[in-house]
């Protein structure tokens, strides 16, 4: 497989995130949209790290292939944390404004 | 077409299409829904490229951890009823061209590449397995691997902060 393929799926999947958040007002699918975005990233750095295993370069250094894989794995690392903050966050705010549309959080507007 | 574009293929026409109607459809649980799809199209795409401890760790992490969260979270709201407002055709309308207007950047940028026409390994190669990762993890990035068990126990504390309930505010001490 060629990398463009795997470059237009991830971008295809990180565009649909991004028009989820502009355009959706219910802020778990906004959150949602954003673990899609984490989601693409991944699969792009994957797939470059598959990418440079297969070039000649790294043939004497293979570690360099795991390392990769290993950011992806903290990167799942720090999503997992921020979901629970995420989530805890919009609990609150629901207890306090009885809606989780984000078009209430216009506080600070004014 | 062999086998592994077949599979390619395939995984990707069903993380597309679940991550479009991800966005589209009205209800918060079949959103939820989708968004387990696309995880586990993911997950297939991970398993083509070999990469067997990420395939395995995005299911567990992601579709099932995760999302049992957003779905305990929906379920405790009862917000499963289209409680979505009308929306403003025109917003949509927007954020629809935004995005599309990225999107063809993206790929118009990557048509001019050299690297667009390079090969990805797709089955063979041992980096992605367990052995490897877990040889790596605990020798080059143990002390990450550390770290991020104190921004775990940070994210608990913040969300049980987060989440408890203000009696303080309630019946003010003092006085």
């Amino acid at each position: 497989m060629e990398i463009q393929w795997y470059i237009g799926l991830a971008a295809a999947l990180f565009c649909i995130g991004i028009v989820g958040v502009l355009t959706r007002r219910n802020s778990i699918i906004i959150f949602m949209c954003i673990e899609l975005m984490f989601n693409a990233v991944n699969l792009l750095l994957v797939a470059f790290s598959k990418m440079h295993a297969a070039s000649a370069a790294v043939q004497s250094n293979p570690s360099v292939v795991s390392d990769a894989q290993i950011f992806v794995f903290f990167i799942m690392v720090v999503a997992a944390a921020e979901v629970s903050v995420g989530l805890a966050i919009i609990v609150m705010l629901y207890r306090n404004t009885h809606s989780v549309d984000v078009n209430f959080l216009n506080r600070l507007k004014n | 077409m062999s086998i592994t574009e077949i599979l390619f293929w395939g995984l990707s026409v069903l993380a597309l299409c679940s991550a479009i109607l991800m966005v589209a459809v009205k209800s918060p649980v079949h959103s939820i829904l989708y968004l387990i799809v696309v995880f586990f199209a993911i997950s297939g795409h991970y398993i083509l490229l070999n990469a067997q401890f990420l395939a395995i760790v995005n299911i567990i992490v992601y579709a099932g951890a995760i999302m049992v969260l957003f779905l305990f979270v929906v379920m405790l709201m009862n917000l499963n009823a289209e409680s979505e407002p009308k929306k403003n055709r025109l917003i949509q309308f927007a954020g629809l061209i935004s995005g599309g207007c990225l999107f063809l950047v993206i790929i118009a940028a990557i048509t001019k590449s050299s690297v667009a026409t390079e090969m990805v390994q797709m089955g063979g190669g041992n980096a992605g397995l367990i052995k490897n990762l877990g040889m790596v993890l605990f020798t080059d990035y143990v002390i990450p691997f550390e770290i991020s068990s104190v921004l775990f126990l940070s994210a608990m504390i913040g969300a049980v902060v987060i989440g408890k309930k203000e009696s303080s505010t309630v019946t003010p001490k003092g006085d």
